[in-house]
């Protein structure tokens, strides 16, 4: 990754930042630049160092995907590190790679200065799912990293004992973590790693699980034994798909880009602590950190309005938005011959109903509506909120400006519509804006029984995807499809059909 | 797969914390201590029992060589029992071992697992008389002028009918362990020792009884086979209460036979509630889904041990044991420490090992083809392949006649929790029972009726296979959801049309599982089964398994592998072709909830 253009692509983002955002911003942003330039530069007290680390799969037909491309990454003593991307931006990789977990295909992780070939031993692993042994207390799960590492019964008896006290769980040594609540888990799983006193704390999405309340507790709890300097934890690296998480923990946060993942932006967090969620500050970080990643979700043809706005760009890839134009004529070469250059673009995980219901929304909203407002109105977090805003920008049915979305003269229409009339008009822009599902059409009327077995889609879907993503967008297109009434699909068989309506 | 069990066939998920929950209401002191005092006892029993044991099992063989029967008093039967539950005891300790060690070297070796693997779906389709046959000599040269020759060919007998399964079930635990455990195991650096105990073995805890449940089962049923040992002429009795029934049989007296009948059903009682109750129970804490359910798993027995001062003191006396062992066993390393090879060099390395593999597999079955043609004839094996086809049809038309009958049955029992509460340990039971016991009563009705063996042998089979089809489909029943019950009874669905949309389509997967297993079983019973004797009747059926029990006892060395050889192919294609296509659309169609 080409340091120098990333760092003037933020800069340049900073100084082009939109007209009301900017008049928020404090003079400390534009300083801010400076020191992050010298985090970087400073070697000294970088815990982990990862260098143009990738990430690829090879399938059983030997097509190879992409999951993370050439992404280097420090992370410091003394800082709170939020990763964040949208679904299939490879964060949790992303982490498993610099926690050693999983081996890099190219690129280089190492730890204190030293090259890592398994677990990083400077890394305790916090897990969405907790990752308790069922059928250990408290307190032998606590004891686990300590026995590995060989400590005598009695001490690490006292050690676990005092980190289950500074997490606030005394009183539950002996229960087995089935009789806790999620929270309580989650505790049990801070503690287990705390214990160890490691130098970096790895976080994987560590509150999504949990409700909502119980999260924002636990989110200050970790901070304060991070403050708390006994505990003597160096770093933390949090993987979180919740952008209010990011900016209230971070000092620093990755924006990761999906298809395949790679470094969008850093983003410095300079905000004073202990951070106001409604500080005009606050906010605007948020909505900053919104436009970035609504900013990667566009289709190719909208790539053109992104140079004014100006996001940095990981230097030398044509596209973040994987448009992969796939040769349909080589898998089945009698029916397809003319969609040789058919162009297959990604369609975002997001039902038509869903999207009807977003659309609802977001009508109620004449001028448009933010999307850090969308999102807290619905409790929506990125994962949750993206895809559908992906979908509707994708369709034409809204328009996202710099994390602001907007409702569109055909959206209005289909919100409005009767459920037949709803279907044609989904039908027509289905067919106009989604590529996938306009080569399945094409396809099958060029077919002469007007029927496909779903495999051959897969199949194509394959040589650019990994397998569990080619399924995805097959049973996207084929949900599209269906409610258009456009196609239809027998999962027994194996087979896709046009729809009546359609032929 | 076949004799294969993944569905711990219990409706009863277990409550969380159920065990935990026990300490809150102490017992009162008195309770404790009497605890204790049974405990004790109980303890003291089985030492004294092993004491007793052990001087017989090495006794010397007397003038007269190794006995081929044993006195048919029935005062000797709690002797033969108590022989027979310790063989049994001894082969499930080695079985439980040789699981470790196999389901680990297939589970974490890559190519390993890909020779470990097919090579265990053949070791179970093996007949327990094709293991025997091939290695009683070499037990009985392990241990010149002891019994303990013919014991310990007797436990590898036994052994071999129990491993199999167990193994496959561990394997597939180890496969299916949670990735997040995992990673926090390797995250956390656990020592490889440490894994074992703490993520490898807890996790699979609960398959793993079940299936040495079952295991136990089908060991009861060759207990005859394994304790009267006939192979190339000559017969080797042991004491115990399978050679008891062959002998009461040759001897055609009902009465001991009764008695033997008797024994077992205790026997079987008494290890249900003192070991397979508590054990059951005691692995709920092993469950990892968080699901909350009705009833908590209760056995007296080990209330009694909770209750007692046993395990604290277990723990205490154990304690630097285990730190020893964990000392000892550092140097074995870690979990995942290093990445391993690269991919180019792995993928190179993976073709020299098929390669490898490829050939030796390639050659010995060439030679085998030499050697069958030069000492029998090609002819040999297309007589094989012919009566395997006999066997065949009699294992389908047992599937489709237990399914006709039991899929109904256990639907209406596994619907009724009420009904099921009763029946369930009922069947439980009754599919421990060695069904061949009461063959010789079969044997009679056949002579008396004149019914034809070669039909009558296929509910000989029956008889021992039919209990899994049943607690599978009971279990699956019991797991329809109330809220699609409820459906079909607010659209007041005519009888037919609940069966045909509900309760059918709801059972599928579990019928698949039993049937599996069902089938499987049968062909391994079908040595016992297609060649019976009472007194002075023996009545013999077409078909591979009689082929390969005769061959076995004239001592025909090459027929015995011919037959062994037809019936795993036999197994291994009916499973491939037929089985394994069912289960994965049950997989994909039929899955409830």
């Amino acid at each position: 990754m080409n340091f120098n253009k990333l760092l003037n692509a933020v800069a340049s983002e900073t100084r082009t930042g939109g007209a009301t955002a900017a008049a928020t911003r404090t003079r400390g942003r534009r300083r801010t630049n400076p020191d992050f330039a010298d985090l970087d530069a400073n070697a000294t007290h970088t815990v982990i160092e990862a260098s143009h680390i990738s990430q690829r799969f090879t399938s059983e037909k030997g097509h190879e995907t992409t999951v993370l491309d050439d992404i280097s990454f420090n992370l410091h003593e003394g800082e709170i590190v939020a990763v964040l991307g949208r679904s299939g931006a490879g964060k949790s990789t992303f982490l498993r790679i610099l926690a050693g977990l999983v081996e890099p295909s190219d690129g280089q992780v190492s730890y204190r200065g030293k090259a890592l070939d398994g677990p990083n031993p400077g890394v305790a692993l916090v897990f969405q799912t907790f990752a308790l042994m069922p059928w250990l207390t408290v307190q032998a799960n606590v004891e686990l990293g300590l026995e590995a590492n060989g400590m005598p019964r009695a001490k690490r008896h006292e050690l676990a004992l005092a980190a289950i006290d500074a997490i606030g769980l005394d009183g539950f040594e002996s229960a087995y973590p089935k009789e806790l609540s999620g929270g309580m888990r989650q505790r049990v799983g801070i503690a287990r790693a705390l214990v160890l006193r490691p130098d970096a704390l790895f976080m994987d999405e560590p509150f999504s699980a949990l409700d909502v309340l119980t999260a924002e507790n636990l989110r200050q709890e970790v901070l304060k034994l991070y403050q708390n300097r006994e505990n003597a934890i160096k770093s933390i690296l949090i993987v979180t798909h919740n952008i209010e998480e990011a900016v209230q923990m971070a000092d620093r946060v990755v924006v990761l880009g999906s298809h395949p993942g790679h470094l969008i932006a850093q983003v410095p967090i300079d905000l004073s602590r202990p951070r106001d969620k409604h500080s005009a500050e606050f906010e605007a970080t948020v909505d900053r950190l919104y436009a970035i990643l609504t900013g990667k979700s566009r289709a190719t043809d909208s790539q053109k309005s992104e140079k004014e706005t100006a996001r940095p760009r990981n230097s030398n890839k044509p596209s973040p938005v994987s448009s992969t134009s796939v040769s349909l004529s080589t898998a089945d070469a009698d029916t397809m011959k003319r969609q040789d250059n058919e162009t297959v673009g990604l369609l975002p995980n997001a039902t038509p109903g869903g999207l009807a219901g977003l659309l609802d929304v977001v009508s109620n909203y004449p001028v448009g509506v933010d999307l850090a407002d969308l999102a807290a109105d619905l409790s929506f977090e990125v994962d949750d909120l993206f895809p559908l805003i992906d979908a509707g920008t994708m369709l034409g049915l809204m328009t996202v400006s710099r994390g602001h979305c907007t409702i569109t003269r055909s959206g209005e229409r289909w919100c409005h519509a009767d459920v037949l009339d709803a279907k044609r008009l989904f039908a027509g822009l289905a067919m106009e804006h989604a590529p996938l599902v306009r080569t399945i059409d094409h396809a099958l009327r060029h077919h002469p029984d007007k029927g496909l077995r779903g495999e051959l889609i897969l199949d194509l879907l394959r040589r650019q995807h990994t397998d569990e993503e080619a399924r995805l967008q097959f049973a996207i297109a084929v949900t599209w499809g269906r409610y258009g009434e456009l196609f239809d699909y027998d999962a027994d068989d194996d087979r896709l059909t046009l729809d009546e309506a359609n032929r | 797969m076949t004799m294969f069990f993944t569905n711990p066939a219990s409706p009863i998920a277990g409550r969380p914390g159920a065990n935990a929950h026990d300490g809150a209401r102490r017992p009162s002191l008195a309770a404790r201590v009497l605890s204790d005092c049974a405990v004790v006892a109980g303890i003291l029993a089985i030492l004294a029992a092993i004491a007793w044991l052990v001087p017989a099992i090495n006794a010397p063989v007397g003038p007269n060589g190794v006995p081929s029967t044993i006195s048919t008093d029935p005062v000797n039967l709690p002797y033969y029992a108590l022989r027979s539950v310790f063989r049994m005891a001894l082969a499930l300790l080695f079985s439980l071992i040789f699981t470790f060690a196999y389901g680990l070297s297939a589970a974490r070796s890559r190519r390993l697992g890909k020779v470990l693997i097919p090579l265990l779906d053949i070791l179970q389709s093996v007949p327990i008389l094709g293991f025997l046959s091939a290695t009683v000599t070499i037990w009985l040269a392990l241990f010149p002028g002891s019994m303990m020759g013919v014991e310990a060919a007797s436990i590898f007998a036994i052994f071999t009918s129990q491993a199999w399964n167990m193994t496959f079930s561990f394997y597939r635990s180890l496969k299916s362990e949670p990735v997040e455990l995992d990673e926090a195991a390797r995250n956390l650096r656990l020592t490889r020792w440490q894994r074992f105990w703490t993520l490898d073995v807890p996790n699979s805890m609960i398959p793993l009884i079940w299936n040495m449940m079952m295991s136990v089962g089908g060991g009861w049923f060759f207990l005859t086979a394994s304790e009267m040992i006939s192979v190339g002429n000559h017969t080797y009795a042991l004491p115990g209460i399978g050679s008891y029934v062959a002998a009461a049989s040759a001897e055609e007296s009902p009465a001991k036979i009764c008695w033997a009948i008797l024994t077992m059903v205790i026997v079987v009682l008494l290890v249900d509630v003192c070991v397979w109750k508590p054990m059951t129970a005691w692995a709920e804490k092993f469950r990892i889904t968080q699901s909350e359910s009705s009833t908590p798993k209760r056995s007296v027995a080990l209330t009694l041990i909770r209750q007692s001062h046993i395990d604290e003191w277990l723990g205490r006396l154990l304690r630097p044991v285990g730190d020893l062992l964990e000392r000892v066993t550092r140097p074995l390393g870690r979990t995942g420490a290093t990445w391993g090879a690269r991919p180019g060099r792995r993928r190179a390395g993976d073709i020299a090992f098929d390669v490898t593999v490829g050939a030796l597999v390639t050659f010995g079955a060439a030679e085998l083809l030499v050697a069958i043609s030069h000492s029998t004839g090609l002819g040999e094996l297309g007589r094989a392949f012919g009566l395997g086809g006999i066997t065949f049809l009699r294992v389908a038309l047992l599937t489709l006649l237990c399914s006709a009958v039991w899929v109904p049955v256990g639907a209406i029992i596994g619907m009724n929790p009420r009904i099921s509460r009763l029946v369930q340990p009922l069947v439980q039971v009754l599919a421990s029972f060695p069904a061949n016991f009461i063959f010789p009563f079969a044997v009679m009705f056949f002579v008396t009726c004149g019914v034809d063996i070669n039909w009558g042998s296929i509910l000989l089979m029956a008889l021992g296979t039919q209990w899994y089809i049943l607690f599978n489909i009971i279990a699956g029943a019991s797991a329809i959801p109330d809220d699609l019950v409820e459906m079909s009874k607010s659209l007041r669905m005519g009888t037919w049309m609940r069966w045909r949309t509900l309760i059918l389509p709801a059972v599928f997967g579990s019928w698949v599982t039993g049937g599996i297993t069902a089938a499987g079983g049968a062909w391994n019973a079908s040595i016992v089964s297609e060649i019976v004797s009472y007194g002075r009747h023996t009545l013999v059926a077409h078909g591979l398994g009689s082929y390969i029990a005769e061959a076995t006892a004239h001592g025909e060395g090459m027929k015995t592998i011919i037959g062994v050889a037809v019936m795993a192919i036999f197994v291994v294609a009916v499973n491939r072709l037929f089985w394994n296509p069912l289960q994965r659309l049950a997989d994909r169609r039929f899955m409830v909830g």
